[in-house]
């Protein structure tokens, strides 16, 4: 038996990388995940901006989780200028947070995952086939995207979040009318997940180290201290120690290691981690498609996925109710900056990022390090593959097709964003 | 396509990503209110982030992102002969956007600080047009979802689509904005061009100029205003290269 599959730019998700996989007589010879992406250069653009700026320019690593890196920014900037933002500030951000989780979640889970699973190439011609599935997708999708502009000023590359709060506060009845639509996105929800749990996820385990936030008494998304399913743990400022980036050949993403080769972030960790702290409708859904801790299979991510969605639906009412009632105090603080360092971290929507500035005591950054989620999740998605591949060949998948489809698979349920792994 | 029961030609469009972040292709995915009436209207064939599936017979490519490696040239080059139409999408595409920052550090110094002793490839960033021609430029950072609407409305019908020519301040008024520089802080609005709806001024951050300049922009009288107001040469200078749309009319 021989396989020889070469992936060139894989389709189905953000930015370019590669497939290679050599099976002869029924051995392994090569399993590879690459990074061909071009390389960006954000952590030099970033050298000599003002603490005004950055925000601005770390949202534009990425198109689907700007959100996530300006807040990531703007924490680490208020973090090192040692400032705390007003609460109503906090819980507005929070909100578009979770915008942004189910927007980025569902543009995943209906139009980069669920072809392969529906024997598609895309989600298009459900349009014709299936209109319910994509009318279904675009409601959850645009109700997301709808309430990160009304909360963020913008989906993609938000204007509102700025260093010291928020500069926008929506109205009431703005707050009031995204209340009654996402109680409404409930019935939507329960229907994906019936739609998910017709999905074949395949069989694969590999023991993996995950690395995530640790809440306290919330689901994490905004800072924390930072944990690995390992057992280790670590201050938000210490992430250097968690995270160990190294450059590799071939490619242009770095890897990072913990206790092991390799380890994973993204929701399945999220969900390894700190699955009481879900929202008990979001543990109904994650128990009835059997996601519990410690999940091994990465293709669970999908679950994982959905299951977030639950939460950030229901914490999303509790947000509004909140803001609502707090309504007329302030959002932002004055910003003083002095020298020195500080970190943010924030569980984007693909996992645990980071953000490392040196202040100048003239406000502006001397040095900037940027650690993204998939850029740790690049080097677990290689060590997947020949395991992956050898279990499958084990399980008696012999055509080229069928197994370069499984780990085509395999790679898009980390749901990469390689653009910003090579930021 | 039908409307009121006529048929038009669906025009066969491409998708690619250069150097960018890809939220300019996905601003095709979203709004998601007229997404099914889009993708009616024309006939995706050929985009990586959405389908597995690609053709090379296409009419109209859209090209997401700079350019700033040698293969992004030669895919450039391919397309161009492909494509009957190539429309650079965003602002990256248009002028090189914020990836052009870059190309005012020392690029051995950058790389050996990104990736050490394993450099990376990499060219200074060129917008599309310095590598091939381009037939449309739709700026933006992200592209407005509402204005890439209308400029495929016209090339499905055959009429030319106009840019407005006027600068974003106008949109700013449409909306009843409180103006950026009544608040004292900077901003590019007066001179950079509209169709955005300006929502940077309305979520309070000003204008940053990331369609570059409006068509009749008094750029003299602007700089003489901004100045008068104590704004320095470094905060407008930055500000106006931020999305490389100025040209570096001031550095």
């Amino acid at each position: 038996m021989r396989i020889d599959i070469d992936v060139r730019h894989l389709a189905r998700i953000e930015g370019h990388g590669n497939i290679v996989v050599r099976v002869s007589d029924g051995e392994l010879k090569d399993a590879r995940w690459d990074v061909v992406e071009t390389p960006r250069f954000f952590e030099v653009m970033l050298k000599g901006k003002h603490y005004s700026t950055a925000g601005i320019l770390a949202a534009r690593i990425c198109g689907i989780c700007s959100i996530s890196h300006c807040l990531t920014a703007v924490r680490a900037t208020e973090r090192a200028f040692g400032l705390k933002v007003p609460k109503q500030a906090a819980r507005l951000r929070l909100l578009a947070k979770h915008g942004e989780t189910i927007q980025s979640h569902m543009l995943h889970l209906f139009f980069l995952a669920a072809p392969d699973f529906l024997g598609l190439t895309s989600a298009l011609p459900l349009a014709e086939t299936n209109p319910e599935i994509l009318q279904r997708a675009l409601r959850l999708k645009g109700l997301a995207n709808r309430l990160c502009d009304a909360v963020a000023g913008r989906t993609t590359h938000p204007v509102a979040i700025q260093p010291g709060g928020v500069s926008m506060v929506p109205e009431k009845r703005v707050l009031l009318s995204f209340r009654g639509e996402l109680e409404e996105s409930f019935e939507d929800l329960r229907a994906t997940a019936d739609l998910l749990a017709t999905f074949e996820i395949p069989d694969f385990e590999r023991e993996t180290e995950f690395v995530a936030l640790r809440g306290e008494v919330e689901y994490p998304f905004i800072g924390g201290r930072l944990v690995s399913s390992d057992g280790v743990e670590r201050a938000e400022d210490e992430y250097l120690e968690m995270t160990n980036e190294v450059v590799v050949e071939g490619n242009t993403s770095k890897w990072s290691r913990l206790s092991r080769e390799s380890y994973a972030v993204g929701s399945l960790a999220r969900c390894n981690l700190n699955f009481e702290l879900l929202h008990p409708e979001a543990r109904r859904v994650a128990g009835k498609l059997g996601l519990s801790p410690l999940c091994n299979n990465p293709f669970m991510a999908h679950v994982a996925r959905l299951v977030e969605c639950v939460h950030c639906a229901h914490d999303a009412i509790r947000l509004v109710d909140e803001i609502v009632a707090a309504e007329g105090e302030p959002t932002m603080t004055e910003v003083a900056p002095i020298a020195g360092d500080g970190v943010g971290a924030v569980e984007a929507p693909r996992g645990i990022l980071f953000h490392h500035y040196r202040y100048g005591g003239d406000g502006r950054i001397e040095k900037a390090n940027c650690v993204v989620p998939t850029t740790q999740n690049n080097g677990n998605i290689h060590r997947d593959l020949p395991d992956f591949v050898r279990q499958m060949v084990d399980k008696g998948v012999n055509d080229d097709q069928r197994l370069e489809l499984l780990c085509s698979m395999l790679v898009r349920s980390y749901d990469p964003c390689v653009s910003c792994s090579v930021h | 396509m039908k409307y009121l029961g006529f048929d038009s030609v669906r025009p066969r469009v491409a998708v690619f990503e250069l150097t960018g972040c890809e939220g300019c292709e996905l601003q095709l995915a979203n709004k998601e209110e007229t997404l099914a009436a889009f993708l009616n209207a024309v006939e995706v064939v050929n985009f990586r982030e959405i389908s597995s599936a690609s053709s090379d017979d296409y009419d109209i490519a859209l090209v997401d992102g700079a350019v700033s490696r040698a293969d992004e040239v030669e895919r450039l080059e391919v397309i161009r002969e492909r494509a009957k139409i190539l429309v650079a999408l965003g602002s990256c595409a248009c002028f090189g956007g914020v990836s052009r920052l870059k190309n005012v550090f020392d690029l051995d110094e950058a790389n050996r600080e990104v990736y050490g002793d394993r450099p990376q490839e990499t060219l200074p960033v060129r917008a599309v047009s310095e590598v091939v021609a381009v037939d449309l430029e739709i700026p933006g950072c992200p592209v407005s979802k509402d204005e890439v609407e209308r400029v495929v409305q016209h090339l499905i019908w055959d009429v030319p689509y106009h840019f407005p020519s006027y600068p974003v301040c106008l949109e700013c008024k449409q909306r009843y904005t409180v103006c950026t520089f009544e608040l004292d802080r900077l901003c590019l609005g007066p001179i950079t061009r509209a169709g955005c709806n300006a929502p940077c001024p309305a979520g309070g951050l000003g204008c940053w100029g990331c369609r570059g300049p409006a068509v009749e922009a008094n750029l003299e009288e602007f700089l003489t205003a901004v100045r008068e107001r104590d704004f320095g040469n470094d905060e407008i200078a930055e500000r106006m290269n931020f999305f490389g749309g100025f040209g570096g009319v001031l550095s």
